[in-house]
């Protein structure tokens, strides 16, 4: 059982602040799907909107082409995995997953055969008769998903579920949540600030800022082109540069004219700023005439094992950086050599400055 | 102790546990045992008191069980009459009544706190508060007064109704429950505040998740109270009905002025032997028979509803 979730020129007032702002977003049956933006951006209003604990100020909410307004979240074919999980404290491991059931007037036998299978399900055996509070935080991360899957929803949604484990587990837990996504095929929704996260798992992102999305694509469209300079900032490091197009693909700058991708929407009068990724920099002594170079010295160098990070300077003193793979025959400059810092004109994007740029740099 | 001394040096301890051993053993244990140990002697005049009739016995808790007299039990039109020892009567309607009192609370006080506790905005809350806890700052007495006056046969209540036009003869607004509604209306007022604020703090301890948890997975409302909101709750509405129940069955003030012919409050009894019969010990007797009873009754309850004591105290 999987369902499609729309929303439709959906808006959220908050007395005078908008939390959601015009959000239009088709998300497929069987998708994972996920919201990533920064805390406030209105994520987690959109999900309590499609779990129908709030009803939007404006727009419509449809779960598999059937309007959600006026239904209540406990007749809506959603189930929520909470941020702090809400799991009963005074119920046994069981009883919470078969919770759902039980008020469906389920009979008891039946209620602890589907929990006994549920647990299964999540790799969690042997704990039925436990109490929440003796489980670890992975383990009570799998009764969550087990109580949310136990009332078989065409829909989950999760709310950053994964953001109280520590690192190790959260690696663990995600590549897990995606096994059951795609052994259950449930559409996921899944909200979280975690850039990583979101582009592991997904198999779309919505990237959110203020209450309004900002780019919906597939993980490598939101890393690789990004839609503005919003997203370029939040999803991934980046080299930037505030400049003038001058021609149709030349950008000046204080540190000099390079040649550039344009990105979405931009024309010669637009505000934009000029995005390089650490990883697409190439650190060159003496780089070909013509090629996009800085120059620069090197302030830093911090060894990773497969990747190192440099950190250099140009001469108006902004902060640059690059990221070198390992290469023996091929190590990065030493700390105060002065080289030049080069890049492709495609992997050089110049986007937008979106009111969402303005704002992330104030935060 | 070698902490407490170390903390507050040899003479603040000392102060402090003499005043410790003052309280229990002079304010506390010795009254107490004074009037244990005179419940079962017998009441005499001065000059035998010490001499050969003043032994202990059983006497003055077993007159609960004579004079018996005839009631009608009235239910639901069904007359049933019965023959029960008189002061046993009035034992029993008090705990009756007092369980009553109880139950009216608890079903008045878990929606308010509800409100108070989940639904209403913290703004709000602090006039909400304020208007909950200002009538306590007035007297028992003086609220006991109120509802006596408000309940008064020709008192306002009837002269609203009357001039509404919804009633026309005056109604004895305390006869109705067998005698004892003025009385349990008033004592539901008086501690109603002792119910509501237990229950209240229990559930500002719960986490709203929980029940948006329970409302995802299709509890509905009752459902969602009745599995997670009240079992969270249950150390404080155990502890908001023992304390109103134990107050309800010790008050004296309340059924006295609330009184109606038919109906007579156990602390009546006690107050009567020990002030118009001048009989102290019968009295006594009576009172540590209301205590047994009631803490039996309170610890039968507790299990009933399987709550512990150290979950009150929380």
């Amino acid at each position: 059982m999987t369902a499609s979730v729309e929303l439709r020129g959906v808006s959220m007032d908050f007395d005078k602040y908008r939390a959601v702002d015009n959000v239009d977003v088709k998300i497929n049956p069987g998708e994972f799907f996920s919201f990533l933006g920064p805390s406030g951006c209105g994520k987690t209003t959109i999900l309590r909107m499609v779990s129908g604990f709030i009803e939007p100020t404006k727009g419509d909410v449809l779960i598999g082409d059937q309007n959600m307004k006026g239904i209540g979240p406990n007749k809506r074919p959603t189930a929520m995995i909470f941020q702090n999980l809400a799991l009963f404290p005074l119920m046994t491991v069981w009883e919470n997953i078969a919770f759902g059931l039980e008020v469906r007037g389920v009979d008891k036998a039946t209620r602890r055969a589907k929990a006994e299978e549920l647990l299964d399900l999540v790799e969690l055996p042997g704990v039925a008769d436990r109490y929440a509070s003796q489980l670890s935080g992975g383990q009570r991360q799998r009764v969550a998903i087990a109580r949310a899957l136990a009332v078989e929803p065409e829909v989950m949604l999760l709310d950053e579920p994964l953001s109280a484990l520590d690192l190790k587990l959260r690696q663990h837990m995600r590549a897990e949540l995606r096994a059951i996504q795609k052994r259950t095929n449930v559409t996921f929704i899944y909200i979280t600030h975690d850039q990583g996260e979101a582009l592991a798992m997904s198999d779309r992102v919505a990237v959110m800022s203020r209450g309004e999305i900002q780019q919906i694509d597939v993980p490598q469209n939101i890393y690789n082109t990004p839609a503005n300079g919003f997203v370029a900032s939040f999803v991934g490091e980046n080299n930037k540069f505030v400049g003038q197009l001058t021609s149709a693909k030349k950008y000046k700058t204080d540190v000099g004219e390079f040649a550039v991708t344009l990105g979405q929407g931009v024309t010669k009068n637009s505000k934009t700023r000029l995005y390089v990724r650490p990883e697409h920099v190439a650190l060159v002594a003496k780089p070909k005439a013509g090629t996009n170079a800085i120059p620069a010295h090197v302030e830093d160098v911090s060894f990773e094992g497969n990747f190192a990070t440099i950190h250099l300077r140009d001469k108006t003193g902004r902060r640059l950086t690059a990221e070198l793979r390992n290469d023996p025959t091929h190590p990065p400059p030493a700390i105060g050599s002065a080289t030049h810092v080069t890049f492709n004109p495609e992997k050089a994007l110049v986007l937008l400055d979106s009111d969402a740029t303005a704002y992330a740099e104030k935060e | 102790m070698a902490a407490l001394i170390r903390r507050y040096g040899i003479g603040l301890t000392g102060i402090i546990i003499a005043l410790t051993v003052f309280w229990l053993l002079v304010l506390v244990i010795l009254p107490y045992f004074d009037l244990f140990e005179s419940s079962f002697r017998p009441y005499l005049p001065a000059v035998d008191v010490g001499g050969p009739l003043d032994v202990y016995s059983l006497a003055n808790y077993l007159t609960i069980f004579e004079h018996p007299s005839d009631f009608n039990l009235n239910f639901f039109g069904f007359t049933f009459p019965i023959s029960i020892a008189i002061h046993l009567w009035v034992f029993i309607l008090t705990i009756l009544f007092s369980v009553l009192t109880t139950v009216t609370s608890l079903l008045l006080c878990y929606p308010l706190a509800y409100y108070m506790a989940k639904v209403i905005s913290p703004k709000r809350l602090s006039t909400f508060m304020l208007l909950l806890v200002v009538p306590m700052w007035v007297s028992e007495l003086l609220r006991a007064f109120a509802w006596f006056i408000l309940l008064a046969f020709k008192g306002p209540l009837t002269v609203t109704l009357q001039n509404l036009g919804i009633i026309t003869d005056p109604i004895h607004w305390t006869w109705g429950l067998g005698g004892f509604s003025g009385v349990v209306v008033t004592l539901v007022y008086v501690y109603i505040l002792f119910m509501l604020f237990p229950i209240y703090n229990s559930m500002t301890s719960l986490d709203s998740n929980q029940i948006e948890a329970a409302e995802d997975l299709g509890a509905k409302s009752w459902q969602t109270h009745w599995r997670v909101v009240v079992p969270h709750c249950k150390p404080g509405i155990a502890s908001g009905s023992v304390t109103v129940f134990m107050l309800a069955v010790g008050s004296l003030l309340v059924p006295t002025l609330l009184s109606s012919p038919s109906s007579r409050w156990f602390t009546e009894v006690i107050y009567s032997r020990m002030f118009d019969e001048n009989d102290w010990n019968g009295g006594a007797a009576y009172a540590f028979i209301l205590l047994f009873i009631c803490t039996i009754f309170v610890s039968l309850m507790m299990r009933l509803f399987k709550v512990g004591l150290a979950d009150i105290a929380k």
